[in-house]
C-alpha cells in the first residue's frame, strides 16, 4: 500500500445547468493518507458532496486525475467503477439508505453478494459486523422496527462488512440527536483507530468534526483552512 | 457471473418483496392484465369449443355426398335414383343387407332459445336405421328410439339444453303435424347433439319431400376407398355429386365460424393489451421513481446496472404473470364448459361448449408476458441508467 491512499491531481468539475456552466472545482489538488479520518466542512454549495462523490467514484471529474492506492480510477468505465466501489468503499448516508423490505442482516449482507463468498461465510461476516456495531440481537429486524441510531449502526455494519479500505460518510449524524450522534461518531473513531479504516466524512456539525483527526474547510471549491485535532 | 446472478436474485427478491408498498398501483396492473387474458381466453375457448364440436364430428371412413356446389346439407337435394346409383359404387362397406348407406333429409324447424327467448333455426334430420348404425357413438340417454313410420322424434342433448319445449313426452307442431319427443340422445359432444331426429319416411311424407333426400352417407371399406368412389362419381354423368369425407365436410363447416371468432378475439385481445400495457408502464415508471434512492444505493454499494435492469423487468413480468394467472382462473371458472349456440354452416343452430385447453392458456400467458416485458423494459432501462448520486439526495 502506498502512503497516500488518495491523490487528486488538478481535478476540475463543472456542470451545465440551464445552458450555463457552473464550475465546482478548478484544478483541485488533494491527498488523503491511509488511516486518515478527515472531516470536510463548508457552507452549502461549497462542493463537499461533489468531492465525496468524486472520491467514491459515483461521479467523474471534468478534467484531472484521481488515483486510489496508486491506481488511476477516474478513467474507469461505469462497471469498472462499480467493481472498484464494491471492493474498496463503504458508504454511510445521512438517511441510512437501508432497504426497507430487508432485515438488518440482509441489508448488511448486500455488499457480500458482490464478492462471490459462499452463504455460510457471508453469514459469519454479517454476524461479526452486526456484533461490532452492537446489533447482533436485532439481525432479524426490519429497518422500520429500529430507531434512527440503530439504523445508522446497521448502515455502518453494511459499510464495513466487506472490509473496504475507505469509508465515505455523508452527514452521518445529520438525522440524529446529539447523544446518538456521539455514539455513531465514536464508532467511526473506533473503526479508524482500531481497524485502520480511512474515513472521509462530510458534515455541517463542528461537534462531529471533532472526532476526526483533521478537518478541511471547503469554500467555493477550494480548501481554505485545515485544522488538526488533538 | 456468480456475483451477477447473486445481484440479480437479491434485486428481484427486493423488488418483489416491496410490491406491497405499491399495492394499489400493482393491483391495477394485475387487474388490467387479468381482464385482457380472461377476455382473450373467452374468445379462444369459444372458437376452440366450436371447432371441437363441429370439426370433431366427422369420420374419415364415412363419405358424404351432396348436390354439386352445395356448401351445406341444407342446400343440397338428391333423387332416389342418384342414391341407388351411388350405393352401387366401389369401396362401400357392406353388411348382410347390402351396402351400408344412409340417405338423409335435413329440414329446418323453429325452436325458442332459452337464453334469449327468441326464435332460431333447428335442424330436424330424417334418417333410417342404417344412418343410426353408422353413428357408433349414439346413445339414448333418456326415453327410447323413435319407431319407424311414426311422428316420433328424439332430441339431441344440446338442443334440449338450449331450446324450450323439447323435454321428454312433449308434443310439438312442425309442418302442420304433431310430433312427440320420445327420447334424448347424446353423441359424445358432437354437432349432432344440436339436432332433432326422426324417421326418414315420416319426414319425407310430412314435409312433402316426395322421394328426395338431401345427403347420402356411405360407410367406406377404409378411408382410402374415398378416391375410388370419387372416380366412380366423376365417371357417371347421372351423378356428378360433391363427395368428401365426413371429417372434411365438418372441418369446412367449422373453419369459417371459428376463424370469425378467432379474428374477432385476437384483435380485441390485442387492443385491450395496449390498455394494460399503458397501465404496466405507468406502474413500473412509478415503481422506479419511488425506489430511485434504493436503486442508487445499490449502485453505490457496487451493484451493476444489469441487476437493476433485470430486477425491474422481473417485477413487471411477475405482475403480468400474476394477472395472467388470475385471468386464466377467471376464464376457467366463468367460461370453461358453458354452453352456447350459434348459427352453423347449414343456417341452423349449433350448440357447443366453451373449451379451454393448456395450449390456449399458454397463448394467453405469452400475451401476458409480452405485456409484462414491454411494460417493464423501458422503466428497467431507466432504472439501470439512474445516476448513483441520487443515493446522496434527501428523501
Amino acid at each position: 500500500m502506498t502512503e497516500n491512499l488518495f491523490e487528486l491531481k488538478k481535478v476540475s468539475k463543472s456542470f451545465v445547468k440551464a445552458k450555463e456552466t457552473i464550475s465546482i472545482f478548478e484544478g483541485l489538488d488533494m491527498t488523503i493518507k491511509a488511516g486518515d479520518f478527515i472531516a470536510i466542512m463548508g457552507p452549502s454549495g461549497s462542493g463537499k458532496t461533489t468531492l465525496l462523490n468524486l472520491l467514491g467514484g459515483v461521479d467523474q471529474p471534468t478534467s484531472g486525475e484521481i488515483h486510489f492506492d496508486g491506481k488511476r480510477i477516474d478513467n474507469l468505465s461505469e462497471n469498472g467503477l462499480a467493481a472498484w466501489r464494491a471492493a474498496n468503499v463503504g458508504f454511510i448516508f445521512q438517511f441510512y439508505n437501508l432497504m426497507p423490505m430487508l432485515s438488518a442482516a440482509k441489508n448488511v449482507e448486500l455488499p457480500l453478494l458482490l464478492t462471490g463468498l459462499g452463504r455460510s461465510r457471508r453469514k459469519a461476516s454479517v454476524e461479526a459486523a452486526l456484533k461490532l456495531v452492537g446489533l447482533d440481537d436485532r439481525a432479524g429486524h426490519l429497518p422500520k422496527e429500529m430507531s434512527g441510531g440503530q439504523q445508522q449502526r446497521v448502515a455502518i455494519a453494511r459499510a464495513i462488512v466487506s472490509d473496504p479500505k475507505l469509508m465515505l460518510c455523508d452527514e452521518p449524524t445529520g438525522d440524529l440527536d446529539r447523544a446518538t450522534a456521539d455514539e455513531i461518531l465514536k464508532m467511526l473513531q473506533l473503526l479508524n483507530r482500531e481497524f485502520g479504516k480511512t474515513i472521509v466524512m462530510v458534515t455541517h456539525d463542528p461537534e462531529a468534526a471533532k472526532y476526526a483527526k483533521k478537518t478541511l474547510h471547503l469554500d467555493k471549491g477550494e480548501f481554505v483552512k485545515e485544522e488538526l485535532m488533538a | 457471473m456468480g456475483s451477477l446472478i447473486s445481484q440479480i436474485n437479491a434485486v428481484v427478491a427486493m423488488n418483489v418483496k416491496s410490491l406491497p408498498q405499491r399495492a394499489w398501483m400493482s393491483a391495477a396492473t394485475v387487474f388490467a392484465v387479468a381482464i385482457v387474458v380472461a377476455v382473450l381466453l373467452a374468445f379462444l375457448a369459444m372458437a376452440n369449443g366450436f371447432q371441437a364440436t363441429v370439426a370433431g364430428t366427422g369420420a374419415r371412413d364415412v363419405a358424404i355426398a351432396m348436390r354439386q356446389g352445395a356448401q351445406a346439407e341444407v342446400n343440397s337435394v338428391l333423387m332416389k335414383e342418384q342414391v341407388d346409383l351411388l350405393s352401387a359404387g366401389p369401396g362401400i362397406a357392406k353388411n348382410e343387407t347390402g351396402p351400408i348407406v344412409s340417405a338423409e333429409l335435413y329440414v329446418i324447424v323453429d325452436g325458442i332459445k332459452k337464453a334469449s327467448d327468441t326464435k332460431a333455426n333447428l335442424p330436424l334430420r330424417g334418417l333410417s336405421e342404417a344412418g343410426m348404425k353408422m353413428r357408433g357413438d349414439l346413445k339414448i340417454i333418456e326415453g327410447r328410439m323413435f319407431q319407424p313410420g311414426t311422428n316420433e322424434l328424439i332430441v339431441g342433448v344440446g338442443a334440449l339444453k338450449e331450446f324450450e319445449g323439447f323435454e321428454l313426452g312433449r308434443e310439438l307442431t312442425f309442418a302442420r303435424s304433431r310430433w312427440t319427443v320420445v327420447g334424448v340422445f347424446s353423441m359424445d359432444g358432437k354437432v349432432a347433439e344440436s339436432e332433432l331426429w326422426a324417421d326418414i319416411g315420416s319426414v319425407q311424407s310430412l314435409f312433402q319431400r316426395g322421394n328426395s333426400f338431401q345427403t347420402v352417407r356411405l360407410k367406406l371399406d377404409d378411408p382410402a376407398a374415398l378416391e375410388q368412389l370419387k372416380a366412380y362419381n366423376e365417371a357417371d354423368p347421372r351423378l356428378k355429386l360433391d363427395i368428401k369425407s365426413e371429417a372434411d365436410y365438418f372441418a369446412d363447416q367449422a373453419s369459417g365460424m371459428s376463424d370469425l371468432i378467432m379474428y374477432l378475439g385476437w384483435p380485441l385481445g390485442i387492443a385491450m393489451a395496449f390498455g394494460a400495457l399503458a397501465g404496466a408502464l405507468n406502474t413500473m415508471y412509478t415503481s422506479v421513481a419511488s425506489r430511485a434512492r434504493e436503486i442508487a444505493t445499490l449502485r453505490a454499494i457496487g451493484f451493476g446496472g444489469t441487476a437493476a435492469f433485470v430486477g425491474t423487468l422481473a417485477e413487471s413480468m411477475v405482475l403480468a404473470l400474476l394477472g395472467g394467472l388470475i385471468g386464466a382462473i377467471a376464464a376457467f371458472l366463468f367460461f370453461d364448459g358453458i354452453t352456447a349456440s350459434t348459427l352453423g354452416g347449414s343456417f341452423t343452430q349449433v350448440v357447443f361448449s366453451f373449451k379451454l385447453s393448456p395450449a390456449l392458456i399458454w397463448q394467453a400467458a405469452v400475451l401476458a408476458l409480452i405485456i409484462g416485458f414491454i411494460g417493464g423494459v423501458f422503466p428497467a432501462w431507466r432504472a439501470a441508467r439512474l445516476p448513483v448520486v441520487v443515493a446522496f439526495r434527501a428523501a
